[in-house]
């Protein structure tokens, strides 16, 4: 348990500061570091660089300046990331990279053009339709710009070697995170909800490699550790993130444990690996069209209801609850068809809205009070 | 001999035939497709398939005062009050098949093009799911670049490609290119006389009245590839000229002030807007949608029409669009400038108050902003409209007469 608890301590010195840990990373590397808006970003190109690739998920402040770009109804992520540009938080990140798969996304990197003129953007617009070759030829040529542009930040050029080491990197990383979920879900009394995020979190603000190997010394130290048969309920969670920590909170108050997670923060960045194959941006852009049952990504038979019935079944969950990211398009858009599909499969799903400028979680707490015992009656 | 037809009786005639057919059509096992609003509609016109346009389905319900019914059905389906209000219309409209407006047909299959915003998609991708009906999906990556990239193009004409394999899939027979070439030239001209009839407003004073092009644009949204359209274009050309040649207009008691509109109308308060504009003698002369449909390639030129679609308004860098309000102000000679912060539209709004303050900034012209909705009438207050355009026109009356005294 000693190890599993300073694991989790180094983990949540990192979270806690990513300011501080992407200092620390550059001094002791001497290598930038750069940003990557939510929700995908050819991390490899950045990696294979030797620059450090860092999550830009938002996070909790008070807004005033992000009003010059966005009206009330933007979702909080981008609220929150404009309100920190504007002040500066962003100054010690070399560039950032900003995909465009949402309409506010799009604006975001528009915007950040005038908002935040000394940090260097990149963009990179994903392809939707990727089942055609001709997606992933596209897709590589966006890959091309973005790795011109790490080079020019690194200053080396990075070769088909580094770049493809940097992929088993990351198919490593995703391998192991698979792992842990599927281990954290056999002790849930020591992975609570707040710490499964932290762990999964700490990934945005750590080299992956370095992260990884944490990840397996905690998951064997975890594999030790007696069985205890969970007395809660578990859930499972879908949706954009699940933040912060308070609302976490609230499901270990309530005895119930997160099991498994649909999260575009969380398991959609590590379920897919990237495929095998000689041309590393191939490699990436051949990952895309492989990738699937997220509100990003293209798909009209909407396959995300049954992959949430599917994780439901395979864990034994009691119940989905969906963050609903306030103002976000996608995942409201996909809500009334997954809600029908759970409701036929008599999965119960609770509704939680998410908004990171949220100052507590008390308006959740009776809700999910309410989600366990409607749970524990039934 | 027949009394020539007006502008306005051809427009109501035209739209009557367009809704009418796609029902008669479908009553008579005819296919029906829906398709978002700039769509290369080539594709379904080359196949003799009748095309709906939700978008403009659900502006005439708004307009009609039909909205509200419609959006608290898909409210209860568990569509957020958030999302743009012609998804939930359509959506609700789909499940009630019953509206104010002409009852369209469901579609037999969907054609989706993200060049206006990517919220279409996710709206489609439902429809597709709930109709089990097929989607055609022609993905325009946004313009990050002021150009569109070759990159760009070769993928768009891949999926151009794609669509015609899943076109003659659904038909059972195979595509005819002698007819899609006809059908692009068709639209070409269509693109053109549109273009030609809508720049009349840049006159002093302008002979259109320029909210008149909420009307108009419903042919050219969904009569794009018809020879019907460029009649009626050409009609409206015809009739503009003969107003400016005689000092006329069709907007009633004179123009005092010219804007640009940015943004979509709000359809259930048209009437109100307009007459809030007129009672200042305040003429819309510019807006950015007589370019919007203003497709213009070559026919058979496969790499134009990827463009083309490609370079749609919405889809183009914030620079590129700045310089589009800018160049509209100038060459419409507007005084001031409205801008519609709209609640239903995320594209359209989130890069909104940089291109204020640029477009300001280059053109010197006034601006002012309002909050509305284009079909919810419940995200717009009359009042808050009524002093933004007093305090436009304050503005623009203080710049004439600082113009007079220099
Ligand atoms: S939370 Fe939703 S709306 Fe916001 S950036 Fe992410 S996908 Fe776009
Ligand atoms: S109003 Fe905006 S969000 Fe709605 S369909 Fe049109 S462009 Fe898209």
């Amino acid at each position: 348990m000693e190890k599993i608890n300073a694991i989790i301590a180094e983990m949540n010195t990192v979270v806690s500061s990513p300011k501080k840990a992407v200092s620390a990373f550059k001094e002791e590397t001497g290598k930038e570091a750069v940003g990557c808006l939510p929700v995908y970003c050819p991390e490899e190109i950045v990696h294979a660089a030797g620059i450090l690739p860092v999550g830009m998920w938002g996070g909790q402040t008070a807004l005033s300046k992000s009003h010059t770009y966005f009206p009330a109804f933007a979702c909080s992520i981008l609220q929150s990331a404009m309100e920190f540009a504007l002040n500066g938080v962003y100054d010690n990140l070399a560039a950032v990279i900003i995909p465009a798969p949402c309409d506010t996304l799009k604006s975001f990197g528009q915007d950040w053009i005038s908002a935040a003129p000394q940090v260097r953007s990149i963009p990179i617009v994903y392809p939707q339709m990727s089942r055609i070759e001709e997606g992933v030829e596209y897709l590589k040529s966006e890959f091309e710009i973005v790795k011109k542009a790490m080079e020019e930040i690194s200053g080396e050029t990075i070769t088909d070697e580094a770049l493809n080491n940097s992929i088993a990197v990351y198919n490593e990383y995703r391998k192991t995170m698979r792992e842990f979920v599927k281990a954290a879900a056999e002790h849930l009394e020591i992975i609570t909800p707040a710490i499964r995020h932290l762990l999964i979190k700490a990934a945005f603000f750590m080299e992956k490699g370095k992260h990884t190997s944490m990840m397996k010394e905690l998951i064997s130290e975890l594999k030790a550790q007696p069985k205890v048969e969970y007395k809660g309920k578990k859930v499972v969670l879908t949706g954009i993130m699940a933040e912060p920590d308070s609302l976490l909170d609230l499901f270990a108050q309530n005895n119930m444990a997160v099991v498994a997670d649909d999260l575009a923060h969380e398991s959609r960045l590590f379920r897919t690996d990237v495929p095998d194959g000689e041309d590393g941006l191939e490699r990436l852009a051949r990952q895309w069209p492989l990738m699937e049952g997220c509100s990003l990504i293209y798909d009209p038979q909407k396959k995300r209801g049954q992959m949430l019935i599917d994780i439901v079944r395979e864990n034994r969950a009691d119940g989905v609850v969906l963050c609903m990211m306030k103002f976000c398009d996608p995942e409201e858009f996909d809500y009334p068809i997954f809600r029908k599909e759970l409701e036929a499969a008599g999965i119960p799903l609770l509704y939680l809205e998410i908004d990171q400028q949220m100052p507590s979680a008390e308006q959740a707490r009776t809700r999910i009070q309410s989600f366990a015992e409607m749970l524990d009656s039934m | 001999m027949s009394e020539k037809l007006t502008s306005k009786q051809l427009l109501g005639q035209l739209t009557a035939k367009h809704y009418n057919d796609a029902i008669v059509g479908k009553q008579n096992g005819e296919l029906v497709a829906w398709s978002t609003s700039i769509a290369p509609q080539e594709f379904c016109e080359t196949m003799g398939i009748h095309v709906i346009y939700p978008e403009n389905h659900a502006a005439a319900i708004g307009a009609k005062g039909g909205a509200i019914p419609i959006l608290e059905h898909s409210e209860a389906n568990g569509y957020s009050i958030d999302l743009c209000s012609y998804a939930r219309i359509n959506l609700g409209y789909m499940e009630l098949q019953d509206c104010c407006f002409e009852n369209v047909p469901l579609p037999d299959l969907i054609i989706c093009c993200n060049n206006i915003c990517n919220t279409l998609i996710k709206w489609y991708e439902n429809i597709a799911k709930e109709l089990n009906i097929p989607m055609i999906m022609i993905d325009v990556p946004y313009n990050t670049e002021y150009e569109v990239t070759q990159p760009r193009v070769n993928y768009i004409k891949g999926q151009f490609k794609e669509a015609i394999r899943q076109l003659e899939e659904i038909c059972g027979r195979p595509f005819d290119y002698d007819r899609f070439d006809e059908i692009m030239k068709n639209s070409s001209r269509a693109a053109k006389s549109w273009k030609r009839a809508m720049d009349y407003a840049a006159y002093v004073p302008s002979p259109l009245n320029g909210f008149n092009i909420f009307n108009y644009m419903a042919l050219i949204v969904c009569m794009r590839g018809k020879e019907e359209s460029i009649q009626l274009f050409d009609l409206i050309a015809e009739e503009l000229e003969e107003l400016a040649r005689n000092g006329e207009s069709q907007f009633p008691g004179g123009e005092q002030y010219r804007i640009m509109w940015e943004g979509i109308a709000c359809w259930p308060y048209l009437g109100h807007n307009f007459k809030t504009l007129k009672k200042y003698g305040v003429n819309m002369v510019g807006s950015t949608y007589p370019g919007a449909w203003t497709l213009l390639y070559e026919a058979g030129d496969l790499n134009g029409m990827a463009r083309a679609y490609a370079g749609v308004m919405n889809n183009t860098n914030l620079a590129r669009q700045v310089e589009l309000r800018t160049s509209i102000i100038k060459d419409f000679k507007c005084d001031g400038a409205i801008y519609h912060m709209n609640r239903s539209c995320k594209l359209m709004d989130f890069m909104q108050y940089q291109l204020q303050r640029e477009v300001a900034d280059r053109t010197g012209v006034p601006y002012v902003v309002f909050d509305g909705d284009q079909t919810d009438p419940r995200n717009f207050a009359q009042a808050q409209f009524e002093t933004r355009v007093q305090a436009l026109v304050e503005m623009m009356e203080r710049n004439k007469i600082n113009k007079k005294s220099m």
